[in-house]
């Protein structure tokens, strides 16, 4: 009984968070399902069947926004190593955000490995530009703006790319990988590309920082995971393509726990990744940022 | 037209090189490292026995065309030169005698301190290094700072092909060197012209003695020539004796200014067939066998004085600015002391660099390894991929390394101190040390609880400081490279081939 009502207050929570969103975006999302999974086709194919299921990027950006596309260019890799984002999955979402009105959208990331290398290696730069999006380098201080985290237990401010802080919405859009520190690297430690100062995270409770940065006032209003090619061994930057895994897997949901929570359950097929081991998943549930539970969820699955 | 075709020669060289020194943004090509090969010393070190006899042929046939057209030293200081000239109409240059003693013993002590292994002297003299200091420690950042205005406007009004860059000092000693040799050549070049070139320089030195055999010379026409003296005014070299009617040739670098300002085609640049001109010839000649004598002496005297030098005195030890016990010396240059053999300290590697991780050294390879390139992660690490600073290095001081053999150099090996760890410390997760591995010679082993803590393999380190540079460990750093005196091979792990995974299912 007790058990119940504790995960019927989830739920509430859980729906509580995303009028949140809702009401920080500024219109009603019109969506049939919390999550949505799709497997087997190109990461195009994939992300155009997923977001047709959330009723099309309309929903969620509006005629005349700023968007930030925020894939993971971290590393001075090509696509093959799983390392960096899809950059044709990129390149699809800044072509629907254009189509469904956007005035601008902007991609960039702060990078470990030199940003130009990156930007260029990943093929993120080269697909972004050509979609029509703006590209930003991030390896700058003055980039930055503070803001504070009131509902943070280790992470009390960070500093923020601008660009983010300046859009309309921003999507983010992580690949699938193991993390030698953190365990997974999914769409909530993708934060660590809008902050400064890294370190910070790394010194401070590696991941009760990625839960506290995801507690910010402005979530993504949508996190697209690449599981296209994902990295199981070696992560975040790899060795080889032996680390590589073609997984041809695509998770979306507005929840950033939930979908960070399928995208380690499909990792557990590959390699054992016991949810508890992920810590920055239940600090941020707890930090009611969203939920793990994926049972209280309406999750659609399409295989392709 | 002579000097103009002379001035647009040295333009076509000289502006390519410096914008080559500059161009963070990599406009030019990486091949434009021939406009730093063609240079004497560098080719000298190197041993481009191609180069050198281009430039000794060209020397034998035309003079000193290298010094005037080639060398960015010499060009820079006739544009000082050329700048003064606005600022006095009225300036005027005089023959003087040569400095033949001065000359010689730069010369001499920068061969033999070469010859006792280590190239500070020879670096420290090079015209083409000097400029290549000037060029990145002072004119590099004025333009970094000039981009960084740019792009800020740019960047305001919603254009983004220009971007920001971070400028700092990469090391004040250097930075206070390059500054005052500028000062000083540049103060130089602006009261009398080429005197650097004639007076210190030991390649002004070597290409002036090999110019007096050369086959074509500026001549004066004994019959045309009334001794005005206008070509001696506006000899930047200060070696035409107009009165006499003759012409220090070790000193001349083929300017031409003296037959533009003849008004009565007086001189001429012309082969040896001539003969009106024993008398000076034979002065030259015994010139030629006193410089020798000069030469070979001081040679002699110096050479005992080096090697009575203690080599405690030459090579510092126990200097340390970190806790780094061995300096980590750049990507292909084998150990510091191959290095230190060859490197002149141009700083084309340190300007290239994309990570802006190499730094001048101060005493970290002793003190003739001053000024040479050192390896510094403070503010990046070695990108596991680059060579550029192996493909740029003119003096073969850094050898070529192509990305395979890059990503078996081993420069230095990690070192991992738990009890400064985070994760032994604080008991919280980190790895940033093993996310940023491109080897994962760090990997992150299960320790406590659901906690992984760095594991080290020193065999597959290459040295690159991408640990050192990620871990946010304070006050010491928990994991950090040790430089090798003789850089190794890091072996390379096959790795197994991939297992086809076909996943079926969402495993949620």
């Amino acid at each position: 009984m007790l058990a119940l009502s504790g995960a019927a207050f989830t739920i509430k929570q859980s729906k509580a968070m995303s009028l949140l969103t809702q009401r920080f975006s500024g219109k009603e999302i019109n969506e049939n399902y919390d999550l949505v999974a799709v497997l087997g086709g190109t990461p195009v194919e994939m992300f155009r069947k997923g977001i047709a299921e959330f009723g099309g990027m309309g929903n969620f950006v509006k005629k005349g926004y700023k968007v930030v596309v925020k894939p993971n260019i971290g590393w001075d890799k090509t696509p093959e190593y799983a390392a960096t984002t899809n950059p044709e999955l990129v390149a699809e979402i800044i072509r629907q955000c254009f189509r469904a009105g956007a005035k601008e959208v902007t991609v960039f990331d702060h990078t470990c490995d030199d940003w130009r290398k990156c930007y260029a290696s990943s093929g993120i730069e080269a697909a972004a530009k050509a979609a029509g999006a703006k590209v930003l380098p991030a390896d700058l201080e003055s980039y930055y703006e503070a803001i504070s985290l009131p509902r943070a237990k280790s992470l009390k401010s960070a500093k923020v790319h601008k660009a983010i802080l300046e859009s309309d919405v921003w999507i983010n859009v992580p690949i699938l990988k193991n993390h030698g520190g953190a365990k997974m690297t999914i769409s909530m430690k993708n934060h660590m590309g809008i902050v400064w100062d890294r370190g910070f995270f790394h010194s401070h409770d590696l991941q009760q920082c990625i839960a506290d940065i995801c507690t910010m006032s402005k979530p993504a209003i949508l996190n697209v995971v690449d599981a296209y090619r994902i990295m199981k061994t070696n992560g975040p930057r790899g060795k080889s393509e032996a680390d590589v895994v073609l997984a041809k897997g695509l998770f979306m949901s507005q929840d950033i726990v939930a979908v960070d929570t399928a995208a380690t359950n499909f990792f557990n097929q590959v390699r054992a990744m016991p949810l508890e081991s992920v810590g920055h998943l239940a600090k941020a549930q707890e930090l009611k940022v969203g939920t793990t539970n994926l049972n209280q969820l309406k999750i659609k699955r399409i295989k392709m | 037209m002579l000097k103009k075709l002379r001035v647009i020669i040295s333009l076509l060289f000289f502006i390519p090189i410096t914008f080559y020194f500059l161009d963070f943004r990599g406009v030019l090509p990486q091949q434009f490292h021939w406009l730093a090969k063609i240079q004497l010393v560098p080719a000298l070190l190197s041993l481009n026995l191609i180069i050198l006899l281009v430039i000794v042929g060209i020397t034998l046939f035309f003079g000193r065309i290298y010094c005037s057209s080639v060398c960015p030293l010499g060009i820079f200081q006739d544009i000082v030169s050329w700048v003064s000239k606005h600022f006095n109409k009225k300036k005027k240059f005089k023959f003087s005698s040569a400095k033949n003693i001065l000359r010689w013993s730069i010369l001499g002590i920068s061969i033999i301190t070469f010859f006792l292994g280590f190239s500070f002297l020879t670096g420290f003299f090079d015209p083409y290094s000097i400029y290549g200091r000037m060029a990145t420690h002072l004119f590099k950042p004025v333009y970094m700072e000039g981009n960084n205005l740019l792009a800020g406007i740019f960047n305001a009004a919603g254009f983004h092909s220009l971007y920001k860059v971070q400028i700092f000092m990469l090391s004040i000693s250097t930075f206070l060197i390059a500054m005052a040799m500028m000062l000083i050549i540049g103060y130089l070049a602006w009261k009398n012209g080429r005197l650097y070139c004639n007076t210190i320089c030991p390649v002004g030195t070597v290409l002036g003695f090999l110019s007096k055999y050369s086959l074509f010379k500026i001549r004066f026409d004994q019959e045309q020539c009334n001794s005005c003296g206008l070509c001696s005014m506006k000899c930047k070299s200060s070696c035409i004796d107009a009165k006499n009617k003759s012409i220090d040739y070790s000193r001349c670098v083929d300017c031409f200014n003296c037959i533009e300002a003849c008004n009565r085609n007086g001189l001429k640049f012309s082969p040896n067939f001539s003969t009106q001109r024993k008398k000076v010839e034979n002065e030259s000649a015994m010139d030629i066998d006193e410089n020798k004598r000069r030469f070979l002496s001081t040679l002699a005297v110096s050479s005992l004085a080096v090697a009575a030098l203690p080599q405690e005195g030459i090579k510092i030890k126990n200097f340390h600015k970190v806790k780094r016990e061995t300096p980590i010396s750049p990507p292909g240059s084998k150990s510091a002391e191959n290095l230190m053999s060859a490197c002149t300290s141009c700083h084309l590697c340190v300007s290239k660099c994309p990570s802006q991780i190499i730094r001048p050294s101060l005493l970290e390879y002793g003190l003739g390894g001053i000024m040479q390139p050192i390896l510094s992660f403070e503010k990046g690490f070695c990108n596991y991929d680059c060579t550029v600073c192996t493909e740029v290095c003119p003096s073969g001081a850094l050898m070529n390394l192509t990305k395979e053999e890059k990503h078996k150099n081993q420069m230095g090996q990690v070192h991992f101190i738990m009890e400064d760890c985070i994760v032994y410390k604080d008991g919280t997760s980190c790895g940033a040390c093993s996310e940023h591995c491109p080897t994962q010679a760090v990997s992150m082993v299960p320790y406590k609880n659901e906690l992984t803590i760095p594991h080290t393999d020193t065999s597959i380190c290459v040295g690159c400081g991408a640990c050192e540079y990620a871990c946010p460990a304070f006050p010491n750093k928990a994991i950090y490279v040790e430089g090798l005196k003789v850089h190794q091979q890091a072996t390379i792990k096959k790795e197994k081939t991939n297992q086809k995974i076909n996943i079926e299912d969402f495993g949620f």
